[in-house]
């Protein structure tokens, strides 16, 4: 029987918030279709470093390992993405991993991405129902616009966008590109259009819209192919032509 | 309204069924603790795919609310509360239009209505979808209304809180719950009047399987150990359709199905001896072919790879063919999965077959509450996939979107009509509050000081594997017996684990220690019903052993002996098969008689043992019929 191949991943860690980052190197035995989420599971079973040393296992976030929940997001050999679906044999070895920084890091590759749930609050991301309860047929809808909502609608709130974008970070407030583009998400909505102005105004303010750059960093970064710039030059308008009606309605 | 009293909810949970129930409560006056492993966006609810079935009638069939009634009693094999299935799909098609208003991207026909695809189980266009993710716009659309919610002060969340176990004052209330902080490892009592769980599937029992790796029945099986009963825990659904994973199975839509994909294998045909293609549903089943409920097939599946030994073997599979269909439908209709099948496989199923095995999915057991959604125990609720309503011995597919949904309507309600009752009896004492949160701190620490050479996640892949050899597809007393035995001692060995992280802070190590040992508990629950439930009903199938045979009295002997035809029993197994040359197995038949009953188990914390007994439930509307998909339902 030939060797065991193995697959050697080298790791970026980290206690806890405060404390420094240090890189562990880790192997497990390689299979065809291995994941970075199933290659951390082994580690799991058997948390032993190259050097033979017995560690606490490796800290991270998932759930679905589908790629719909969007919790697995970390920087894998220099670029966000989702770890259950960044399989071994399309990567180049040893593999790094790493927290995505643009978050504050909890533990290990575990990050804190409170804020992009936050912006949503500050972008309006609801449609304003009466209640949940019966109250009439909903609208039609024209079916073409429907899919383009479906496609924005995919956005699992992962983090590759902000991650990947030159903007978001403390040199500015940039909500970032995910929480921004909901916006439009809303704005289509037969209903939720009543509220577009309230969600535009949101993003004229500071860490809005104005804040991208256009870098176009985004788009590529996304794993779910939202088109982000489109819409963001389409908000950018709508914004600007809602900046145009508050001065003249005045 | 000045000074009414201000009714706290715990809701925990945050998939749509807990969802649902908090905007309920916030609309009714009252105020949600949420709790949740994960920010609630990120809950197991998102991973449906399908859709949701609402008799919305926009096809030109006459479909009724009657006939989805019907088709779910049926589904289920006669064992689910037919006054409560009947709420649940009357209400349905309004269910779907408070989606629509809320903004959940529905995938609609030219004229901008919603469509309706196939599914399996009904003959009738009903479920309503949005492209191949629903799961994940329906619990967007709610999690954005709870989002309102928060705003305005209703809901508190705790994202990223373990739920650890219930509270009960004097006279047996709950009261409130203790909950850890997953990053902090911070302990703390909670007090409320009144407490919902809504905490999802135990999937994680079976190791690989379709469900998120927080669907770990963990809450339910602590609860069951504090004195809530546990319905029909016997009755999983294993979902013919997965892609094997080493890490996870992941679950290829029976929507492929729906829109009008086949599953076959190559065999040679009897007459001619050619290789063909066999489409082995079409074929045995020809009044639903790729379309019979999910136990059906998953059972004809296995039989096919299993026991005939086609399709592909080691590791075994069968194709599920989507490839006749054209790019650009395919595309509109399930392109999210896939995707996902190109992501995780790398080969494009719009151009070559998927390859596919049945895979645990979906458990129609859970904690058993009344039609109100209350558990056994006083202020304490469920509902969602974590109650036993609803199913039955088998769930239909995109009944569960619903079914979630459903039960977060009846629970929110219900639960501040109990606050507001005065039946709940003293709010928890600080020294309760405090006591009980103790007991849980002592609890972690002794978990995080354990030194023993045993590994939790090893041992959480042999749970697994033990689940799946005994508690599958095809289940036999010997093997039942077995597993009870086996699953003992690994909850022996459980004390002998060791952990290498004995810190307190984000210790996912420890956390998961504890929840191995509820997931081991309510694996035995499974297992103890099953092997007590003699007979084959949905998604349970036994086979009938000599050891079983030997055991009947005359009579039952020669009812069998007479219905069966000709057989033996296998010399090696015991197994009871079929003389005319195929050895097909020989199962259990459906006994209404003595079966037709919930299985309602209980926790004997003395011996760690499961006790089993069966209750009375709804079923007078529909009378049982025997199911056969075979042919066109009659009613």
């Amino acid at each position: 029987m030939a060797e065991q191949k193995k697959v050697r991943l080298v790791i970026e860690r980290q206690d806890g918030p405060n404390d420094k980052p240090y890189t562990q190197e880790f192997e497990v035995d390689y299979r065809p279709g291995l994941n970075i989420v199933a290659a951390l599971m082994e580690i799991q079973k058997n948390p032993v470093t190259v050097d033979g040393k017995k560690v606490a296992p490796v800290v991270w976030e998932c759930n679905c390992l589908e790629k719909v929940c969007g919790a697995c997001m970390m920087v894998i050999n220099g670029k966000a993405r989702q770890a259950c679906c960044s399989l071994v044999d399309n990567l180049e070895q040893p593999i790094h991993l790493a927290p995505a920084r643009t978050f504050p890091v909890i533990r290990d590759l575990l990050i804190d991405r409170s804020v992009m749930f936050e912006s949503l609050k500050r972008i309006h991301g609801w449609i304003e129902v009466d209640g949940t309860w019966d109250v009439k047929d909903a609208p039609i809808q024209n079916p073409h616009t429907a899919e383009t909502a479906y496609e924005i609608s995919h956005c699992m709130t992962c983090g590759c966008c902000l991650e990947a974008c030159p903007n978001v970070g403390p040199q500015s407030d940039f909500i970032g590109p995910s929480p921004t583009v909901q916006a439009y998400l809303f704005n289509l909505h037969p209903l939720g259009k009543f509220d577009a102005p309230t969600r535009l105004n949101a993003l004229m303010e500071k860490g809005g819209i104005t804040s991208c750059g256009n870098s176009q960093n985004c788009v590529e970064a996304c794993p779910k192919n939202i088109k982000l710039t489109t819409y963001l030059a389409q908000l950018n308008r709508d914004v600007n032509k809602q900046a145009l009606k508050n001065i003249f309605n005045k | 309204m000045a000074n009414k009293p201000e009714n706290k909810i715990i809701v925990v949970g945050g998939g749509l069924s807990g969802l649902m129930a908090a905007l309920k409560i916030c609309e009714g006056g009252g105020k949600v603790d949420l709790f949740s492993y994960c920010p609630v966006k990120r809950s197991h609810s998102l991973c449906a795919q399908g859709g949701m079935n609402a008799c919305m009638d926009t096809k030109g069939e006459h479909d009724s609310i009657y006939e989805h009634f019907d088709d779910t009693v049926y589904g289920g094999d006669f064992l689910a509360d037919q006054l409560a299935v009947k709420g649940m799909v009357e209400a349905a098609p309004k269910l779907v239009k408070m989606f629509d208003r809320m903004g959940v991207p529905f995938t609609r026909t030219a004229e901008g209505v919603l469509d309706l695809r196939n599914f399996g189980g009904q003959k009738n266009k009903r479920t309503v979808f949005a492209g191949s993710t629903t799961g994940q716009q329906l619990l967007y659309a709610l999690d954005e209304q709870v989002r309102r919610w928060e705003v305005k002060g209703g809901v508190k969340k705790y994202e990223f809180w373990e739920f650890i176990k219930i509270i009960k004052n004097k006279d047996g209330v709950c009261r409130g719950i203790v909950a850890q902080n997953m990053n902090s490892n911070e302990i703390v009592s909670f007090p409320a009047d009144v407490v919902i769980l809504a905490t999802g599937g135990p999937g994680q029992v079976y190791g690989r399987c379709t469900a998120s790796t927080i669907c770990n029945g963990s809450a339910v099986s602590a609860v069951y150990q504090q004195g809530a009963e546990i319905g029909n825990p016997e009755f999983l659904q294993i979902h013919p359709t997965a892609i094997p994973g080493s890490d996870k199975n992941r679950l290829m839509s029976e929507a492929c199905r729906g829109e009008g994909g086949r599953v076959w294998v190559y065999r040679e045909n009897p007459e001619t001896h050619e290789k063909e293609r066999w489409y082995f549903l079409e074929d045995m089943y020809p009044a639903y072919g790729n379309l019979v409920p999910r136990d059906v097939a998953s059972r004809a599946i296995y039989k096919v790879v299993v026991h005939m030994g086609l399709g592909m073997q080691n590791p075994n599979r069968v194709y599920l063919d989507l490839s006749h269909i054209p790019a650009d439908y395919l595309e509109r209709k399930l392109g999210g999965i896939l995707e996902m099948y190109g992501d995780f496989v790398g080969k494009d199923p719009r151009k070559v077959p998927m390859e596919i095995f049945p895979s645990i999915h979906y458990s129609m057991g859970g904690i058993w509450v009344d039609r109100e959604h209350h558990t056994n125990i006083p202020g304490l609720m469920a509902s969602g996939e974590c109650d036993y309503q609803y199913h039955g011995a088998n769930r239909l597919g995109a009944n569960s979107l619903l079914s979630a949904t459903y039960s977060g309507t009846i629970s929110g309600p219900e639960s501040l009509r109990l606050a507001r009752s005065g039946k709940l009896g003293d709010a928890l004492t600080e020294a309760e509050l405090e006591a009980a949160r103790k007991e849980c701190v002592e609890e972690f620490d002794r978990i995080r000081a354990m030194n023993g050479p045993e590994n939790a996640h090893q041992m959480h892949h042999e749970l697994g594997d033990i689940m799946y050899k005994y508690v599958s597809v095809e289940r036999d007393n010997k093997g039942l017996a077995q597993c009870m035995k086996e699953l003992h001692e690994l909850l022996k060995r459980w004390e002998n684990i060791g952990v290498t992280d004995h810190g307190n802070w984000a210790n996912q190590e420890a956390m998961f220690v504890r929840q191995l040992r509820n997931m081991i508990i309510y694996a035995m629950a499974i297992t103890k019903s099953a092997l007590l439930r003699d007979e084959s009903r949905g998604a349970h199938a036994k086979i009938v052993l000599k050891s079983d045979y030997d055991q009947w009295d005359d009579a039952k002997k020669k009812a069998f002996d007479e219905k069966t035809g000709k057989y033996h029993f296998d010399a090696e197994t015991g197994r009871a098969m079929t003389d005319d040359g195929n050895d097909d197995l020989v199962f259990f038949g459906r006994d209404d008689e003595k079966f037709m009953y919930t299985t309602v188990v209980s926790f004997d914390a003395a011996n760690n043992e499961p006790e089993v007994s069966y209750r009375e439930f709804e079923h007078s509307l529909i009378k049982p019929r025997l199911r056969n998909y075979a042919v066109a339902k009659k009613e």
